[in-house]
């Protein structure tokens, strides 16, 4: 099959050997060893925990270890390039610092007021805020879901569906202390109050998160603080 | 794909804001409104009016299914809303043709 | 207080979208029916001409309109035209004070 990858501005095309059950990582991994060894690429486990082999592939954002090559071949062509929206350090690495930087500006870390000689905070797994969290918590920061939204390529300060579904279940942990902090640094035209419901996000997500539905979440607790004058 | 829900929304956001200040401008002028109305019964003029009420069905439609995705919890709710955004804009759409 | 402001849109933008589904579906059942009822102008203005009620929805309706536009716009001049900062903000002002103008010379005119 013809193999088109993205190296800076041109299209490099390869001639590469059809298997069964072959990967879209397999791909580039036999173009790197056996054709080009000048491709720089990205991945680790190519089992499908790591989320470092996003690529783009036929225009949308994948993990490529879990992407079937008979899945998304289109007339025999495959054409792969880097996650959109990120800057790319090489043909198909992308740099992921910007990405990690909104995580951390959206509030994306947990802030406890237990210590060890405290005892274990007790949290329902049935309760609503719990269940909240867990539809959320299993986000590898693989970037798939930022590089699928338009609004992150329409406003460069936007903090995105991952940095701001973080902020949600951490929004959805009774033991963290920085809710009201953590409220203002999500709300404003940066923050979740420029997601248009597009759903990108959702749809592109490999672990089944919905971001939309954190985000949904964040907006209402913006306005809700905003009511009671703690924004 | 939802995106295309979205950017309907937004794109007949944006004729409806084109559309709606020459649409009360006409309607501040209501004395003139019998040569007015004579005008409206030209078919380019209808077609443009079945047009405008489909935009705005359509701008409904896409922003009740905002309303439930940002109000509602719950992932059917988002699709069966979409679908019934859909079936409001044909009705619409067809109660003003049927009106024509 | 960029945040303060947004979240106080984004309110008056959702409450002025639930206030407009109903008058717009009002607004578009009585436009079908005077235009199957295939009624003159002067039909129409004898209806209206001097209907507190309808006069008093249209209000509504025309203030609704004038709150949800331009901050419907605000994001779209932002995004697609990278149009960001104080200006846009007076534009959207200019843009809310034109709708409710010509809107309520509008509803004067039919109503009144």
């Amino acid at each position: 099959m013809k193999v088109f990858v993205k190296r800076g501005e041109a299209l490099q095309e390869f001639e590469v050997p059809r298997h069964p059950s072959q990967t879209v990582l397999d791909v580039v991994t036999y173009i790197q060893r056996a054709l080009d060894p000048t491709l720089a690429y990205r991945f680790a486990c190519r089992v499908g925990m790591c989320g470092s082999c996003a690529m783009t592939v036929n225009g949308a954002p994948r993990w490529t270890c879990r992407t079937h090559v008979d899945r998304v071949l289109k007339d025999e062509t495959l054409e792969i390039g880097p996650l959109r929206n990120l800057p790319v350090i090489r043909d198909l690495v992308t740099d992921m610092r910007g990405f990690f930087d909104k995580w951390e500006r959206a509030g994306g870390h947990f802030e406890g007021a237990r210590t060890r000689h405290d005892d274990f905070a007790r949290v329902s797994p049935a309760s609503r805020e719990r269940e909240a969290a867990d539809a959320g918590i299993e986000c590898i920061g693989c970037g798939v879901c930022y590089a699928a939204c338009d609004v992150v390529s329409w406003n460069p300060d936007y903090l995105g569906p991952a940095a701001l579904n973080r902020a949600w279940t951490l929004m959805s942990d009774v033991r963290d202390t920085q809710h009201a902090q953590r409220l203002r640094a999500v709300a404003g035209d940066a923050g979740c109050h420029a997601c248009h419901t597009h759903m990108s996000c959702t749809e592109r997500c490999p672990k089944h998160i919905s971001p939309t539905a954190g985000i949904a979440g964040l907006k209402r607790a913006v306005a809700k603080a905003a009511m009671k004058g703690d924004l | 794909m939802s995106k295309y829900y979205a950017l309907v929304h937004r794109v007949s956001g944006l004729a409806l804001a084109a559309f709606l200040p020459v649409h009360f401008w006409a309607l501040g002028h209501g004395l003139e409104m019998d040569g007015f109305l004579r005008w409206t019964e030209q078919p380019l003029v209808k077609l443009a009016e079945w047009g405008l009420v489909v935009l705005l069905a359509a701008h409904l439609g896409g922003g009740l299914r905002v309303l439930a995705i940002e109000f509602l919890d719950g992932h059917e709710w988002q699709k069966s809303l979409a679908a019934l955004a859909g079936a409001l804009m044909v009705a619409a759409g067809l109660a003003f043709a049927l009106a024509l | 207080m960029s945040r303060k402001f947004e979240t106080g849109l984004w309110i008056a933008q959702r409450a002025s979208a639930g206030v407009l589904a109903l008058c717009v579906v009002v607004h578009l059942g009585t436009i079908v029916y005077a235009v199957r009822g295939g009624l003159s102008a002067a039909e129409i203005l004898g209806r209206t001409r001097g209907n507190s009620g309808w006069l008093a929805f249209y209000s509504v309706f025309v203030l609704a309109v004038a709150i949800h536009a331009p901050i419907g716009l605000r994001p779209v001049l932002a995004e697609w035209l990278a149009w960001r900062g104080r200006s846009r903000e007076v534009f959207a002002l200019a843009f809310a004070l034109l709708l409710w103008w010509t809107g309520m010379r509008a509803v004067l005119t039919v109503f009144g």
